[in-house]
């Protein structure tokens, strides 16, 4: 269960954004998990709804906005875009496990399904990305 | 009012999974094949049999061979709101190797600093007296990510005798000497001859010399049997260093 870890990133993310931007209550946060990690989106969200925001009062009563983002390789060796299925990837084994914990692994196993190299960007769908917060200021709400 | 440009959440945990960690040191070589890993895993191993709380990160992710010199089986670390260390020998180990096995992980510059953020994120060190840092040879990525990423890092940077050695040894001195990394000195390591060289060269720059290990022809022996890695000469220069 690394996704309470990764839903902790998350939220001390967020709380250092609504301290730059002066907001002492944020309503909402908009996060991006890349298909390539493979997060159980449901232990991510009971982490990030249920039992981190407890910490602090800023994000009393915050919504989530969680989507997915596809993954897309693209090979450095003849420029062909993929993605997940057709990298060759053993999802449910040991691979699959270890790109779960750090998804730059998937340099050690996926492979471009034109030219078969190894050698390749990930262009998306990587890992988890704060997209943005909503939030207000006690002069705001006034 | 919305906030901001996407954010990388990863880093902003960085500093509060090592908050347990009293000294972080990188054993640093400004080329490959000093002689870094062993350096470190046996310091690692030292600092443990004096009781230490003591992690080993091998940063090296595109050659981890850390596990090799301790002769540490391969498997997944524990999963419990984070990964868990594999703890061997007393020493508590992450690397690359754990989850890849033996296959290739060729890794460009901005992959490794990936690499390198999510461990961090994700591992809990818990507390320990030194983690200990095998930082992957010369001046590229990931070594700026980690000075910049950790302020507290102290370095011990291993070099040998010979020229080419210690003429990449002076770049990494300018380097680091000019970013203001804490450093406990430099080791000689594979000395051969009456001349100490690299021990000169630390003074020029006002860093310690810590040290000599003499060149041992039976080391190779030692890897990944401790009992014979605490009987060598690198075990008995390491042990009192830090």
């Amino acid at each position: 269960m690394h996704e309470l870890a990764l839903a902790d990133s998350v939220l001390k993310a967020a709380l250092s954004a609504a301290d730059d931007d002066g907001m002492d209550r944020i309503d909402r946060i908009v996060v991006k998990i890349g298909e390539l990690q493979q997060i159980k989106q449901e232990l991510f969200e009971f982490s990030l709804t249920t039992v981190l925001p407890a910490q602090d009062a800023r994000l009393a009563g915050v919504e989530f906005d969680i989507s997915e983002e596809p993954v897309r390789f693209r090979c450095r060796s003849c420029g062909t875009d993929y993605g997940r299925e057709e990298a060759g990837i053993d999802s449910g084994g040991d691979q699959g496990e270890a790109i779960h914990f750090i998804p730059e692994l998937s340099h050690a196993f996926a492979r471009c399904p034109s030219c078969g190299s190894p050698d390749f960007d990930i262009r998306a769908g990587r890992g988890i990305t704060l997209v943005r917060i909503e939030g207000s200021s006690e002069d705001d709400r006034r | 009012m919305i906030a901001g440009e996407p954010i990388d959440p990863r880093t902003f945990v960085v500093e509060e999974r090592l908050a347990g960690v009293s000294r972080i040191v990188g054993v640093a070589g400004s080329k490959g094949g000093v002689g870094r890993s062993v350096v470190a895993s046996t310091l690692a191993l030292a600092l443990a049999d004096q009781g230490k709380r003591v992690g080993l990160f091998d940063l090296d992710f595109t050659s981890p061979s850390d596990h090799v010199v301790l002769g540490v089986e391969r498997g997944f670390p524990d999963e419990e709101f984070g990964i868990d260390p594999h703890v061997v020998h007393g020493i508590h180990m992450v690397s690359v190797a754990f989850f890849a096995g033996d296959t290739a992980v060729p890794l460009r510059g901005d992959a490794a600093t990936g690499a390198l953020l999510e461990l961090l994120a994700i591992t809990r060190w818990g507390d320990l007296d030194v983690l200990v840092l095998d930082m992957p040879p010369g001046l590229g990525d990931t070594n700026l990510d980690i000075v910049q990423l950790l302020p507290r890092l102290e370095f011990l940077l291993v070099g040998n005798g010979s020229r080419v050695v210690i003429d990449s040894v002076r770049r990494a001195l300018q380097l680091y000497t000019k970013l203001d990394v804490s450093m406990i000195g430099v080791l000689e390591n594979m000395h051969r001859g009456n001349e100490h060289a690299i021990g000169s060269l630390a003074n020029t720059f006002g860093v310690p010399f810590v040290g000599s290990v003499p060149y041992d022809q039976n080391l190779e022996d030692a890897l990944g049997d401790v009992g014979l890695l605490r009987t060598s000469d690198v075990y008995g220069a390491v042990r009192d260093i830090l």
